[in-house]
């Protein structure tokens, strides 16, 4: 896979990385010139990936969250945001809008809403080892 | 995380203020519960209007407001939503669920 441009960060999950984590993405797609609209949607579906890190994958202490993005070809950005925590053992019910396994605080619409603001979305998992999502967001070319 | 609330003729307007995300949501949560359960409203509002930025985490405070106005009997109204709130608010489906205000200036 060809790619322009990259970064790669890595940071503990903390709750205050939350708002970093979407920032940072946001200046690094700023490259692609991207609307209003389409920074809001990265930075919407970075910030569910992000935080189901820290709800979900590293429940007893902090462990850290990788997140890699990449300028490909045809405008598109890339992202990769990986844990090693506790994995997900059933996907298909995760991925269910309105499941969550995270309590009355939670509105369980996290992949939703990755799934629906992004080009693709995938996520996989192994239970013990950890949790990868890989979505991409093609960004539309401006005159 | 700062919000001001208001009490007209039984209807409490809640302003939320910022980004609201999972590090935000619960002091927005518990700022609520607590208005509400102070004021006992007929209708409830949350305004928007100053809110920057909303993930799923936002989603859950509306949900929070929405079971503890119909435990009491009343309504929960949202306004003032910008694009990217507002883009969330609708891919949840929020809005079968809780009526949007239009803002009355």
């Amino acid at each position: 896979m060809k790619f322009e441009n990259y970064m790669i960060l890595e940071f503990p999950s903390r709750s205050s990385n939350e708002a970093f984590a979407r920032a940072a993405v946001a200046c690094f797609a700023a490259q692609l010139d991207p609307t209003m609209e389409e920074l809001g949607d990265i930075r919407t579906a970075v910030s569910e990936a992000v935080t189901n890190c820290i709800v979900h994958a590293y429940p007893n202490d902090l462990g850290i969250i990788s997140l890699r993005c990449r300028i490909l070809k045809e405008n598109t950005l890339d992202i990769v945001i990986k844990d090693k925590g506790v994995g997900i053992a059933d996907l298909e019910q995760a991925r269910r809008p309105m499941f969550t396994t995270g309590g009355a605080e939670r509105s369980g619409m996290g992949f939703t809403i990755m799934e629906s603001f992004m080009t693709s979305f995938s996520v996989t998992s192994i239970p013990g080892k950890g949790t990868t999502v890989h979505m991409r967001r093609r960004i539309q070319k401006r005159k | 995380m700062q919000f001001t609330s208001y009490l007209q003729n039984s209807h409490l307007t809640i302003a939320l203020t910022g980004e609201i995300d999972h590090h935000s949501a619960k002091q927005y949560m518990d700022a609520i519960t607590g208005k509400i359960e102070a004021y006992v409203p007929e209708t409830c509002v949350l305004d928007f209007q100053d809110v920057t930025f909303m993930d799923s985490s936002g989603i859950a405070v509306v949900i929070n407001a929405l079971r503890q106005m119909k435990r009491l009997g009343g309504a929960l109204q949202v306004t003032g939503l910008m694009p990217q709130p507002l883009k969330v608010f609708l891919a949840a489906g929020m809005n079968k669920l809780v009526e949007i205000k239009e803002k009355v200036l």
